[in-house]
């Protein structure tokens, strides 16, 4: 599904993202952990085409198309769903208006049918319930007031609304008390699906306890440095970064 | 980052102006020029009765003593006034009785415009009056609004039908000589709309006036007059377009609006003058004088407008509010792009006792355009308890833009309570990509955050009205970003 190929980027002359590869194949989950200020976030946006940073080698290949290719919202369209770690309130547009424009402008796209406004309606209430939202909030403004928590809820609910084929997730998990990060958790797990893929951007291992991932990436100073399976987060939770370190600086 | 957001928005290339078609249709026109015989000649040929004929003469005289206002934040070529014609009508007659009587290229033009002058047609329950360069041509629902002896008519006609009221009113909340361009308007003006709602009388329907400029060269001086007695209720719309010109077009209206006791009186304009074209070329002066005076007690008046159009617009839709616990609003969204300028905002004079005021402006400026809120809050000596919030909010669409903000304070009374809260955002290129990672295009997403920005002042809009602006908005930024 995802071919990403030493990825490069840059962003005021500073390489970030310093040969990145990394396969994920329809069904999987990988978790992509790393201290903070290794790349993680900047990977997100490289892939979902923020065009604050240059990418200046490397191919991704989306679904067999070349995703460098494409206009951010193409990519979306494509199926490219990014939940954001900082997400951004837009004052006076309705969750319901935004999420109506933002599907129907992806089933355009795809030639699919538009829903009539009773059809989403339906939608939404089962969306919401499937991730456990509160109806008040989607008769709010785009996040706007929202706290930490009801942000990151709203990002899975948008998830859930557009289906994505490839969901990135990034620290969806940070900031979330038990409760919220079981509903986040539970979420994901209920849409998991054989023909589509998630990538967990995190920090914590806490929330691979509730969502178990194939494989764990670490990602350090803009190179993955170690992959293996759940394990390997187990063992970062437990030691640190570190060791991941000392190795690489040996 | 700021850099690629600044290549998208230098990108402007404006959809041309949408209504900017010129119709052929045969004018009764006066000669260029401005001078006593002019006037006499306007007053002569709308078959006026002898005290407007004095009116005129005497704000013409006034006018020809002062000076074009120079205090607003705006560059205005100099104004040639003997190059404008003052007089256009269309040359059927223009008392109608009939659709019938309506010169059928003056019908297709509205059509054109999407207002429906056909009572038949009329779905929404809107009466219309439809003034084109001098002359209103079509007044619809006059029967119906009869019944409930509302008056809606045009001004030609009130001042010979209904003169009383007319010489009671006309003048007495904006007088001849308080400015320049009212001076002018008092002196020229060749027709507008006239409303009168007897008292106790809510009327049924929104009334509303639609203005064109046809005619090359011409100014347009319209005139509209609203009276609105105890306990009575109108809703008022105004919307304007012009044909595309390259020189610059004059158009300098007034409207006054008194409001007794306990009436209220809302005021909805969607002016889309032509803006002139991306170099800046052409366009419509739009200099306005508007102001509705809170007469009696627990009366109210709320002006809400959406500005789009004009190359230059000048224009303060203020309130008096003189009865006790009267109230004034003021809702305002003014879009500028290319090199439209705009100097828009309110007055609000508190006189009586425990009057309130609120001010909710929305500017918005794109590619090369100055935008600028003027307002003035000012509570007299008497006006006990008087209360102003103002809320200023200018957005920036690209780095070329201005955003102004000038806000006036007068307050002679230690018992008024004034906030004023003033924001200026940049659109942030975060929302644009957030929306666009749903899969919004960048102009929709534009679209999408400007309207939801508005939205306090488009929801003051009566329905069909607070769509057609939102299209506007829309329309008008297109291509700005992106
Ligand atoms: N907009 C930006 N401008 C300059 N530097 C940035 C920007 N965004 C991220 N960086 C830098 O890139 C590096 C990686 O950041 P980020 O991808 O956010 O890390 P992570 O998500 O792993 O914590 C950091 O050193 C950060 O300072
Ligand atoms: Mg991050």
């Amino acid at each position: 599904m995802l071919k990403i190929r030493n990825l490069r980027a840059v962003i005021d002359g500073k390489e970030i993202l310093r040969g990145i590869n990394l396969d994920i194949k329809a069904g999987e989950i990988h978790a992509i952990m790393g201290p903070n200020g290794s790349g993680k976030s900047t990977l997100a946006a490289v892939l979902a085409g923020n065009e604050a940073f240059e990418v200046i080698e490397g191919s991704v290949e989306f679904n067999g198309k070349d995703l460098l290719d494409m206009s951010p919202e193409d990519r979306a369209r494509e199926g490219l769903f990014l939940s954001f770690q900082y997400p951004v309130e837009i004052p006076g547009v309705s969750m319901t208006n935004f999420l109506r424009t933002a599907l129907n402008e992806q089933k355009k796209y795809r030639g699919e049918e538009i829903l009539s406004a009773s059809d989403f309606l339906k939608l939404m209430r089962d969306r919401k319930k499937l991730v456990d939202m509160d109806s008040d909030l989607t008769n709010r403004s785009v996040n706007e007031g929202f706290s930490g928590g009801e942000k990151k809820k709203n990002e899975i609910f948008q998830m859930a609304m557009l289906n994505p084929g490839l969901a990135i997730l990034d620290e969806t998990d940070s900031g979330l008390d038990i409760d919220a990060l079981r509903v986040v958790a539970n979420g994901v797990n209920k849409l998991r699906r054989p023909d589509n893929a998630t990538i967990l951007i995190t920090h914590y291992q806490r929330l691979l306890d509730y969502i178990v991932p194939d494989k764990v990436h670490v990602l350090f100073k803009g190179q993955i440095v170690k992959s293996a399976g759940k394990e390997l987060a187990v063992e970062l939770e437990k030691n640190g970064y570190d060791w991941i370190k000392q190795e690489m600086e040996a | 980052m700021a850099s690629e957001q600044d290549k998208l928005l230098e990108e402007v290339t404006n959809r041309e102006y949408q209504y900017g078609f010129h119709s052929d249709i045969e004018m009764d026109v006066l000669p260029k020029g401005l001078s006593e015989e002019v006037v006499a000649e306007i007053s002569r040929r709308k078959g006026e009765p002898e005290f407007m004929l004095e009116y005129r003469l005497k704000a013409y005289r006034n006018w020809l003593k002062m000076k074009v206002p120079d205090w607003a934040h705006l560059k205005i070529n100099e104004i040639d006034f003997q190059d404008i014609i003052y007089y256009a009508a269309p040359k059927k007659k223009p008392r109608l009785d009939s659709m019938d009587d309506v010169d059928p290229e003056l019908r297709a033009t509205f059509d054109k415009l999407g207002i429906p002058l056909d009572e038949q047609k009329i779905l929404s329950g809107i009466a219309v009056d439809a003034i084109i360069d001098s002359v209103s041509v079509k007044t619809t629902f006059r029967e119906t609004l009869a019944e409930k002896g509302i008056i809606f008519c045009s001004m030609s006609e009130a001042i010979k039908e209904h003169s009383d009221l007319v010489k009671k009113y006309l003048g007495s909340v904006v007088p001849p000589e308080d400015n320049y361009f009212a001076a002018l308007n008092t002196a020229v003006f060749s027709d507008g709309s006239f409303v009168y709602i007897p008292k106790g009388v809510r009327c049924p329907m929104e009334l509303s006036s639609y203005f064109r400029i046809n005619t090359m060269n011409t100014g347009q001086f319209e005139r509209t007059l609203i009276i609105a007695e105890e306990d009575s209720y109108v809703s008022y719309l105004e919307g304007c377009t012009a044909p595309m010109r390259d020189e610059n077009q004059l158009h300098a209206a007034v409207v006054e609006i008194v409001a007794l006791e306990r009436a209220e009186v809302k005021y909805s304009t969607v002016q889309n003058w032509y803006p002139g074209d991306k170099e800046g070329k052409g366009g419509i002066y739009n200099f306005v004088t508007k102001r509705g005076l809170c007469k009696g007690d627990y009366s109210k008046i709320s002006w809400t407008q959406v500005e789009t159009g004009s190359a230059i617009t000048w224009k303060y839709p203020s309130c008096v509010l003189m009865g006790n616990n009267s109230v004034g609003e003021f809702y305002s969204v003014a879009l500028t792009n290319n090199f439209q300028q705009a100097d828009t905002g309110t007055k609000m004079i508190h006189l009586g006792k425990n009057t309130r005021s609120l001010i909710v402006s929305k500017g918005i400026s794109a590619g090369r355009s100055q935008n600028s809120y003027r307002g003035l809050v000012k509570v007299s000596k008497n006006a006990d308890n008087a209360r102003n919030f103002s809320q200023c909010d200018s957005m920036l669409l690209g780095d070329k833009c201005g955003a102004h903000t000038f806000p006036y304070l007068e307050i002679n009374n230690n018992t008024a309570k004034v906030e004023h809260e003033a924001t200026t955002s940049k659109i942030g290129e975060d929302q644009i990509f957030y929306c666009n990672q749903r899969g919004i295009n960048t102009e929709d997403a534009v679209g999408l955050i400007v309207n939801g920005y508005v939205k306090e002042v488009i929801n003051q809009l009566p329905m069909e009205f607070a769509v057609e602006a939102q299209k506007l908005l829309q329309i008008s930024l297109e291509g700005s970003v992106g």
